[in-house]
């Protein structure tokens, strides 16, 4: 895809005209020979990597499917779902096929969608053969008596009468310690959760968690009187040892896995590929990991650190595509963990790629929708795709000419000119419910202001 | 010969005028611009004293060649013309017709009585090369718009930057109407009569047609070689040959040349009116219409392209994912239009300006549309609901042939105050939504807004903008980029005579 990105005007019609010739010979001969040259790249079965939960003795897939980035409709359809059913279906089906037993999802993904359509493409097969995992995600409305409908809605979504996975969604961040209190304790919401664990309608309770580490510490210094049955953290190498310098309100995941594991308690890994940044990532990291396993995708080494970890009970990647779907489950089965001198290298290209300030965004789409209208994640991948090709430059840089038009162009492709950054008044509203703590506003005046630098063609 | 010649620097003008209304990235410009800079009645009204002295001895020289070569809007007719000959059957489908006389002078006279009067409406409607522009940006620029967009959209999906995405829309309905208008009326003429405009209407030509009854050299028949048959007269898309009495209406006549290549016995010959000079040999070829062939004048009726935002289901709980709708900007009332930098007042654009729709057709912003006023009909005018006037741009200035929006730099642009901002207390957001905004004062290329705290006595009270309007340039970035919808919080109304800081 980066081979072509510089085409001349001249080029790219000369293209055209063969393009045209090219398909009419292969219209022409397409009926006798059938997609001869497609990659056939077929998945394993039954070589899948499974971990066992201490509590139930569960035999979960050390890929775990994650609900929050189904394939979308073109157009939603006319009840307002966004979600491609049929391909939700074919995924499922599929991962399933090759071993994967877990799949997590939470009654916010997918404007609100996502359990639904799971829900349906699972009721396909029988309950015993997959583990399901949801959340408790009363962000904005605590009140106990939203909250305890929000759980028994995603019952009914799901179709199911007992949920194997359920997790207090995302804790730690807004002001870390109050926000907990008044989403879980103050409104007896984990008590009633432990009851509910107690009677057998939730198999394991865990907790997912973001940002301020006091809210993480507390969390497990009750477990002896809790009991945590698995937590859900984000662990990638480039969060490892760099997540507290992306954003001074992150944890390094060393610390919190390191807490786990001294605890016994499982560990659910969210974020293996940062939002796919870890499989985007510059060219010359592309080189760098190619270079040592030229047949294995980028992605690969990012799963293989996740699972390399023996506390790590199952590994979640919200897989949109079945090429992404068969490469994951490639990289699982079985798993070959990274030698020591493997998670050096991993780490050593962690610290390359920490000098490029990228937008930590992920993707997940927490801060959507922007009351004013922004495509926020559409603004921050356009941003971060040009970074990772070496094309944000300044006024007299080698190749500004070509990246200037690239960079305004495409931004104007990807991001309609009414959602662009220039359209941020700041209001804040986003921030509080972005799980990586990135200053949304602030990033995108900052990006804008780069835009401007461009359009009025001046040096920074 | 003489003819293939001036067929050839006629499909030149015609292309280099056409496209220069048609690019809309403006790099064509640079090279083109002179082609709109010759165009007669700009160059009058820019007081552009060398290119009319030129102009009218050329004229002096070889009679209405202008017509002929310079004036696209005479080169669409005889395109036209050509059509029609060849679909009908009928090349030689002329005759002599007698002068309309008392038609043009009055006509001509209207239209000098019009530009000194100020009736601009008038002006724009009849002059040739504002009807050309008006033709040229309003149909012919948006084929060329989407044909454009269905290379962006390959482009796009080739990964290549060559093409990029360029918005089609209406700017006028007035003006679009009056331009379908007047293409028919033009269309319709020059398909059964040749060049009736030129010769009845077109006061250009009446004034050319004044001067080149002087002119040094014309075709003359020679009455020892004329058998009588006609064929010139037939063929004269001006219809000025009186084959019966061997003469020639010179004011008519648009020194085309088809009769000289046409005439079987040689007998009309180009001669000066001082020296009686044998005009050259005219070949025997056949003439050929290669230079004609792409010349294919096409009309359309620019569709309405209506973008309706899908209703979303409304959520009790809040989720993730999924964009707001944004709400179309309504253009505000504004109660002294806005004319952009260079044009110096509303007085100076309005006495100037053709409106021939060139600034309008190469504004990069979607700021510049025609006016609906009947004062200042088809001219110019800008608002700020779809883009703002952006300060690296020049273009209208850079473009405008006829001085009615003079030549200005990016610097001397930056210090033209062409309105000044005005805040509107009911629409803010900091007061309706109770949030933090200041995108007005954020993205303010001149520094003229000013956030200051709604409570003098509490420094952090949410801020709301006030405007110096001693350096408001009147740009349009805070209007464009209000969050408030369909009216803006902060709005420009247009300065009379622009001031400079």
């Amino acid at each position: 895809m980066s081979q072509n990105k510089d085409i001349t005007r001249r080029n790219f019609l000369k293209m055209m005209g063969l393009g045209a010739t090219a398909t009419a010979a292969a219209m022409a001969g397409c009926s006798t020979e059938k997609s001869r040259n497609a990659i056939t790249s077929t998945a394993p079965q039954g070589e899948m990597t499974y971990r066992t939960t201490p509590s139930t003795g569960d035999k979960v897939s050390l890929l775990g499917y994650g609900c929050m980035r189904w394939p979308r409709l073109s157009e939603p359809a006319p009840d307002g779902n966004v979600i491609d059913q049929e391909a939700v279906n074919e995924l499922i089906d599929y991962a399933i096929d090759h071993g994967v037993n877990l799949f997590d999802t939470s009654p916010v993904y997918m404007q609100g969608w996502s359990e639904k359509s799971t829900g349906i493409a699972l009721k396909r097969h029988p309950r015993d053969k997959y583990y399901i995992s949801t959340k408790l995600s009363n962000m904005h409305n605590y009140s106990r008596e939203a909250s305890i409908e929000m759980y028994h809605n995603s019952f009914k979504n799901l179709q199911v009468d007992y949920i194997d996975y359920y997790l207090l969604h995302s804790i730690g961040g807004g002001d870390g310690m109050g926000l907990l209190n008044q989403r879980y304790f103050d409104n007896g919401v984990l008590e009633f959760l432990l009851e509910e664990r107690k009677a057998g309608r939730i198999r394991n309770l865990g907790f997912s968690y973001h940002g301020d580490v006091k809210v993480f510490d507390y969390m497990l210094s009750i477990h002896d009187e809790i009991k945590w049955d698995f937590v859900l953290i984000q662990m990638n190498y480039l969060d490892w040892r760099h997540a507290k310098e992306i954003n001074q309100a992150n944890t390094n995941a060393e610390y919190l896995y390191g807490e786990l594991e001294k605890r016994g308690i499982p560990a659910m890994i969210m974020e293996p590929l940062l939002g796919g940044r870890l499989a985007k990532v510059p060219d010359h990291i592309v080189a760098r990991l190619k270079q040592r396993e030229p047949q294995q995708s980028v992605a690969s080494w990012a799963f293989r650190f996740a699972g390399t970890y023996p506390g790590v009970l199952t590994v979640l990647s919200g897989m949109t595509y079945m090429e992404h779907l068969k490469d994951n489950l490639n990289t699982y089965s079985p798993l070959q963990p990274l030698t020591a001198e493997e998670l050096q290298f991993l780490q050593d290209t962690a610290d390359i790629m920490m000098q490029y300030p990228s937008v930590p965004c992920t993707d997940c789409k927490y801060c959507m929708p922007c009351p004013y209208g922004i495509d926020i994640p559409a603004v921050f991948s356009h941003y971060n795709a040009c970074l990772n090709e070496g094309r944000i430059l300044n006024k007299g840089e080698e190749g500004y000419r070509t990246a200037r038009r690239a960079f305004l162009i495409g931004y104007d492709r990807s991001v309609p000119r009414l959602r662009q950054a220039s359209h941020c008044i700041g209001c804040g509203k986003c921030s509080p419910s972005c799980p990586q703590r990135i200053d949304i506003p602030g990033q995108l005046h900052r990006i804008d202001q780069y835009v401007e630098t461009l359009k009025r063609d001046i040096e920074k | 010969m003489l003819r293939k010649i001036r067929i050839t620097l006629a499909a030149l003008f015609f292309i280099a005028v056409t496209f220069l209304f048609l690019d809309f990235t403006g790099a064509v410009h640079t090279w083109l611009g002179w082609t709109a800079q010759v165009q007669f009645l700009p160059a009058v009204l820019a007081l552009n004293v060398g290119v009319v002295i030129a102009l009218v001895l050329l004229t002096l020289i070889f009679g209405r060649i202008y017509c002929s070569v310079v004036c696209p809007l005479g080169v669409m007719q005889d395109i036209i013309s050509w059509i029609s000959g060849r679909r009908r059957g009928k090349k030689a489908r002329f005759g002599y017709t007698p002068a309309k006389s008392l038609l043009r002078y009055i006509v001509l006279a209207l239209f000098i009585v019009a530009i000194i009067a100020g009736f601009t409406a008038i002006v724009s409607i009849i002059a040739p090369y504002s009807a050309y522009g008006r033709i040229a940006s309003n149909l012919f620029a948006p084929i060329y718009q989407w044909g454009n967009n269905v290379l962006a959209y390959f482009a796009e999906r080739a990964n290549s930057y060559a093409f990029y995405r360029t918005e089609v829309w209406i700017k006028s309905v007035v003006t679009l109407g009056v331009a379908i208008g007047t293409f028919v009326i033009i269309a319709v003429l020059a398909w059964r009569g040749g060049r009736t405009y030129c010769n009845t209407i077109c006061p250009v030509g009446t004034i050319l047609g004044v001067i080149s009854r002087w002119s040094l050299l014309r075709p003359v028949i020679d009455t020892s070689l004329c058998t009588g048959c006609s064929l010139c007269a037939r063929k004269c898309k001006s219809s000025c040959i009186d084959h019966k009495s061997h003469t020639i209406d010179y004011s008519r006549c648009v020194a085309c040349m088809d009769c000289l290549d046409n005439c079987s016995q040689g007998a009309i010959k180009l001669q000066s009116r001082l020296k009686k000079m044998e005009a050259e040999k005219s070949s025997e070829s056949k003439p050929t219409d290669e230079s004609r062939r792409g010349f294919i004048a096409t009309t359309a009726i620019v569709g309405t392209s209506l973008i309706v935002d899908a209703q979303r289901r409304k959520h009790k709980m809040k989720v993730d994912g999924g964009l707001a709708i944004i709400q179309d900007k309504k253009i505000p009332h504004r109660d002294t239009p806005i004319v952009p930098a260079g044009a110096l007042s509303a007085r100076h654009l309005s006495q100037h300006c053709t409106a021939c729709q060139l600034c309008v057709s190469m504004c990069p912003n979607q700021v510049l549309r025609p006016s609906s006023d009947l004062a200042t009909l088809m001219q110019p005018e800008m608002s700020y609901e779809r883009g703002y006037c952006r300060p690296e741009c020049t273009r209208c200035a850079d473009v405008c042939p006829s001085d009615a929006i003079r030549p200005i730099t990016i610097e001397e642009k930056s210090s033209i105050q062409i309105g000044h901002a005005v805040w509107v207390k009911e629409n803010c957001v900091v007061l309706t939504d109770n949030v933090e905004c200041g995108n007005c004062a954020r993205h303010c290329p001149s520094g003229a807004i000013l956030m200051v705290p709604i409570d003098a006595n509490d420094e952090t009270s949410r801020k709301i903008p006030v405007v110096n309007t001693e350096r408001c340039i009147g740009c349009g970035a805070c209007e464009n980029l209000c969050p408030a919808r369909p009216f803006s919080a902060i709005y420009v109304e247009g300065n009379n005579v622009h001031h400079t800081i």
